[in-house]
């Protein structure tokens, strides 16, 4: 029997850079994934926003970490990800949305992060599309940006082979081995690999897994639906985020790519719970009609594909990250409530010192905050 | 240029309209596409790819690829489906466009939803034809068309068609098909047609997105839903393969015989199917020189009549040869070809390049089927019909159509509907291949009139024996494949009416008449450049079935038939020795020259697998052997698939390539298929009235 010193479960925007940080720490890694690839679950339906402005502390932390390394990661590592320090901009219509993101500033100023207030007319020079119709401002957050969540996991991927990992693809986990309270083994369509440590990161297929040690994680996937446009030339830095509520959706979201297309993905209210990751037909007239009023120069700009994405959601909208508590060797890195993308790099160098007992004194409040074994009671403000 | 004649197809005009390009004025005619008003100024350059600054022009011309993209007053569009305006402002696209700037949100509408029994996506032969059942019945159906007239690839063959003349038509011209099917369903009060309405998507809830005539977003949901939507054609790799000049072959029929643009003057074929043998038929008839066709395989696979008609007519055929590369700068100048081994590797050492200004890529065809696809995962009733079904002749795609719309009609629960249960057979005899060669019978008489047969291979037809009013020429009823026989034996004798000369789509029955001077006897050839092609008197060169040159004869008589305008026979004497063996005339032009001192180094990886994104064979074989075996991870890395067209050209070439690199496509996952089918602006999905904003 082959063994190794930690399986990962999945090879999305969690598990591959768990991969790499764990591989360049020493340890013999093997990455397990039923899917013929690396980001073949959520990942390619990401849109690649990445931002540290989250109100909840532990996500400002990883949030910040993860912007440090895409920042710098082509310098660093080479390879082209496609980040873009563009900016968050959330809008405001209505009083509504300026209480809240004027309250939620209070907390994002004490972290330190770099968001303000702009006036409709300040905001308008950095948007100057948007519909200033009862624009009355939002924030900007200059520090944050987008990526092509796809580059970026072929390049944790490529990196953590480089680093000695090894991936098995279309290869399905259907067992762990516990003994004693402790993981002994993988078990799969394929094999069984012995191993003392196990890493979940099997995102919207998370619980099944969880079921396999027999631990119940509260991960629950909902699907939201993206598009993409044909390539223009470029005329928006920031990425847009409208929270209006609205008939049918919660919402929206969008950004230029480094490649000149548009995408954009919006929050469908009430939330579609499940896996089914089908197109309907209800997405594209509901978010165009959304965009087109927000933005009138979207109106001539051409889709060029939709799908549907899930988004692992946990009850209080905030991962679940670290050791279990019941079960000695299977840790979890999940429920990344459709942020896996920007918290995982820096989900996946936490989760390297976790495993090797190096955590460094901050790590303790994101774990006790991430923990998976805390009470639930709190919804974070801005999913 | 501008067909100002066309041996068969009406060439008629309205009065011409100013429109810009680049700045410069040019003159288009009412209906006529951007693209075609382009070539026919000389222009097959429409702008240059943002990655590469590669000069873009028509591929598909079909709407479904996106490299004729143009600006027409600002906003981008297929120059290929957008007809010209008077004065419409249209401009290459070089590098990414700039999205128009609109001050304020148009006004938005309701979308439109419409529930109906039956939605027919295409409306081709196998759309048509089934519209026509379901209409016979009085059942509501909606059949939408991307095109703006019915008949869908008919409206592009002017040659007669195969098949049975009781099943499908055959003897009439493919245009003249599309008209009658077309008469019949425009006849029938229950079916709607929409035309310039693309399909854009099937959806898990059973709704269907269409873009009505380029404006609005209709959704349709179907009780029962009919995919007729045609087939695609296969690409190649090869140096050069996207050079303006390259097309497929069904693009350079649209160029051709819907447009009427002479779209080349020196042609090169690659693919010896029916559809690469009629494609430069088609290009003979509009006048277009054929340099030459290259078969990879020993023998051309398409209908030896079909072969045998371009043979007569002087074009060399390469068998057991593959294209090399296009070369030029920014379109075709010549081509290369090279002759290959038992496992289809070019030979070094037998490079020829010919000069010519295209080459027409025919290698095959696919079926359009996503949609079909599509419905039957989200567990919608749903049919296939032609080719979207299966790749087969046009004959079959009509009758495939009649019988989808009787199982359809059976599906409403319409009562009484039934279908014959011999129409599955001759579904199926409709769809062979060529089957096997006949030898031709070892001594005809000589005396009276005698039609000779140049038709010796087993395929679908049987029209000459549907003519003959004597009873003298048969096929079997029971298998039209089988070759036809003339039986001398009979009480009766051939008349020498000529129907059968005119009826045969192979143009491989000729006329030899012993009556006036059993050593001279007269024979009547079929020929169909148009009668002033042939001019009365003149020195032309007697040619055998297959092409080989037999003697020279002087043209006696050139005649039109009153109801069969477009085929012209043309009487020779020739002396008894060769008059049974004459099959065809060859002017005086020689198309076939020798070819140019051009050696081209090959550099298959520069080959561009991915059209849209510009990605090379290259990249990808790089990938492959990097342990790549997912087309999403391909795409993901590299960008193939990611473009306008959703990797409907580059995905049977991926695999393709996999295969050249020894993977076996059961380890390889395909692409994820994901709506919309064409790109649509934002603003027709939100609603917003046409021309607001």
């Amino acid at each position: 029997m082959a063994s190794y010193d930690v399986v990962v479960v999945g090879a999305g925007s969690v598990g591959t850079p768990a991969a790499l940080a764990l591989a360049e720490a020493g340890l013999r890694v093997l990455v397990l994934d039923a899917r013929p690839s690396a980001g073949q679950g959520s990942n390619k339906a990401a849109i690649g926003g990445v931002r540290a402005t989250h109100s909840d502390p532990a996500k400002i932390r990883l949030g910040r970490r993860s912007i440090e390394i895409v920042s710098t990661w082509k310098e660093t590592r080479g390879g082209e990800i496609e980040w873009r320090s563009g900016g968050y901009v959330f809008v405001a219509y209505t009083p509504r949305e300026e209480k809240l993101l004027k309250d939620l500033l209070l907390v994002q100023h004490r972290y330190g992060l770099g968001i303000d207030w702009l006036e409709a007319r300040d905001l308008l020079r950095i948007v100057p599309d948007l519909n200033p119709d009862g624009l009355l401002g939002g924030t900007y957050s200059p520090g944050d940006g987008h990526l092509s969540p796809l580059l970026l996991v072929h390049a944790y991927y490529r990196e953590a082979r480089r680093a000695g990992a090894e991936f098995h693809f279309r290869e399905k986990v259907t067992g762990i081995e516990v003994r004693n309270g402790r993981v002994r083994a993988v078990v799969t369509d394929q094999g069984r690999y012995g191993t003392a440590v196990v890493v979940n990161a099997a995102g919207a297929w998370a619980r099944e897994i969880g079921r396999m040690v027999g631990e119940d994680h509260p991960v629950v996937p909902d699907s939201h639906e993206a598009g993409v446009t044909e390539p223009v030339a470029h005329f928006l830095d920031p990425m847009i985020v409208d929270i209006r509520p609205a008939p049918g959706s919660s919402n929206y979201y969008f950004h230029q790519l480094a490649s000149g297309q548009l995408t954009f993905c919006i929050s469908p209210s009430p939330p579609i719970v499940g896996e089914d990751c089908r197109e309907t037909s209800a997405f594209l007239p509901m978010v165009a009609r959304r965009m087109v009023e927000l933005m009138p120069r979207l109106a001539n700009v051409r889709v060029r594909r939709t799908w549907r994405g899930l988004y692992p959601m946990t009850p209080d909208g905030s991962p679940l990250v670290g050791w279990s508590s019941e079960v000695e060797g299977y840790a979890v890195a999940i429920g990344m409530c459709g942020q896996g993308v920007m918290l995982g790099p820096a989900v996946g160098e936490l989760l390297g010192r976790l495993v090797t007992d190096q955590l460094l004194p901050e790590d303790h409040e994101v774990l006790t905050l991430l923990s998976p074994s805390r009470p639930f009671a709190a919804q974070e403000a801005l999913k | 240029m501008r067909l100002d004649r066309h041996p068969i197809l009406p060439v008629g005009r309205g009065e011409p309209f100013p429109f810009a390009f680049a700045g410069r004025e040019l003159l288009a005619y009412p209906g006529e596409t951007i693209a075609a008003a382009l070539f026919a100024h000389g222009i097959r350059v429409f702008g240059h790819h943002p990655k590469d600054g590669a000069p873009q022009g028509i591929f598909c011309a079909n709407g479904q690829c996106a490299q004729c993209l143009v600006l027409a007053d600002g906003l981008p569009v297929k120059a290929c489906m957008t007809p010209a305006c008077p004065g419409m402002r249209v401009e290459p696209v070089d590098g990414l466009p700039e999205l128009p700037r609109v001050p304020a949100p148009p006004r938005m509408q309701e979308l439109e939803r419409l529930e109906v029994p039956v939605l027919v996506i295409g409306g081709g032969p196998a759309g048509l034809s089934a519209a026509i059942e379901l209409g016979g019945r009085g059942i509501n159906t909606l059949l939408v068309d991307d095109k703006g007239r019915l008949g869908g690839k008919l409206v592009l063959q002017t040659h007669r068609f195969f098949g049975s003349t009781e099943a499908v038509y055959a003897g009439t011209r493919g245009i003249d098909i599309a008209a009658r099917l077309e008469e019949e369903v425009r006849a029938l009060p229950s079916v709607e047609v929409w035309l310039n309405t693309v399909a854009l998507a099937v959806y898990s809830d059973g709704w269907v997105g269409i873009l009505r005539e380029g404006r609005s977003y209709v959704l349709a949901r179907p009780e029962v839903l009919l995919v007729a939507s045609g087939a695609r054609e296969r690409s190649l790799v090869f140096r050069g393969n996207t050079l303006p000049g390259v097309y497929g072959a069904g693009a350079f029929q649209t160029l051709v015989n819907r447009d009427l643009v002479r779209a080349a003057e020196r042609l090169f074929i690659v693919g010896g199917g029916n559809v690469g043998l009629i494609a430069g038929y088609h290009a003979i008839q509009a006048g277009i020189e054929v340099v030459g066709l290259a078969e990879v395989l020993p023998e051309c696979g398409g209908y030896k009549v079909h072969r045998d008609k371009l043979a007569r007519l002087g074009v060399p055929i390469f068998t057991s040869h593959t294209i090399l590369s296009a070369n030029g700068r920014d379109g075709v100048e010549s081509v290369t070809i090279a002759r290959v081994d038992d496992r289809f590797q070019p030979v070094p050492g037998t490079e020829k390049t010919f000069k010519c200004d295209t080459v027409l890529v025919a290698v095959g065809l696919d079926p359009v089927d996503e949609f079909y696809r599509k419905a039957r995962e989200f567990g919608m009733k749903a049919f296939a019909a032609g080719d979207a079904q299966e790749i087969a002749e046009a004959s079959a795609a009509i009758f495939s159509g009649k019988i989808a719309g009787r199982r359809i009609a059976h599906a409403l629960g319409i009562p009484g509907v039934v279908v014959p249960p011999e129409w599955e057979k001759t579904l199926q005899i409709l769809k062979s291949r060529p089957g096997a060669r006949r030898e031709p019978p070892a001594e005809l008489p000589a005396q009276g009139v005698v039609p000779v047969l140049h038709c010796h291979e087993e395929i679908p037809c049987n029209p000459c024996a549907s003519v003959c009013p004597q009873g003298l020429l048969e096929v079997d009823p029971q298998d039209i494949r089988k070759v036809p026989e003339f039986h001398a034996d009979r009480d009766q004798a051939c008349l020498g009416c000529e129907r059968c000369v005119v009826v045969c789509p192979g143009l491989a029955i000729t006329l030899v008449d012993y009556r006036r001077d059993p050593d001279y006897p007269t024979v009547t050839l079929p020929h169909e450049l148009g009668p002033e092609a042939v001019p009365v008197g003149a020195r032309v060169a007697v040619v055998s079935a297959s092409g080989e040159v037999l003697g020279e004869a002087e043209v006696r008589e050139v005649r039109a038939i009153p109801r069969n305008n477009r085929t012209v026979l043309v009487k020779l004497v020739l002396p008894k020795e060769i008059a049974p063996r004459a099959a065809g005339i060859r002017l005086g032009a020689k198309w076939a020259e020798e070819p140019i001192p051009q050696a081209v180094e090959r550099l298959e990886d520069d080959a561009i697998v991915c059209r849209c994104e510009r990605v090379t064979a290259g990249e990808i074989r790089a990938l492959i052997r990097a342990g790549f075996r997912d087309m999403n991870a391909l795409k993901a890395v590299t960008r193939v698939g990611m473009g306008a067209c959703g990797g409907k050209t580059c995905g049977p070439l991926l695999k393709r390539l996999f295969r050249e690199e020894g993977v076996p496509l059961d380890e390889v996952t395909d692409y994820v298929g994901r709506p919309l089918f064409i790109e649509v602006p934002l603003g027709i999905f939100a609603g917003a009235e046409p021309g607001d904003g």
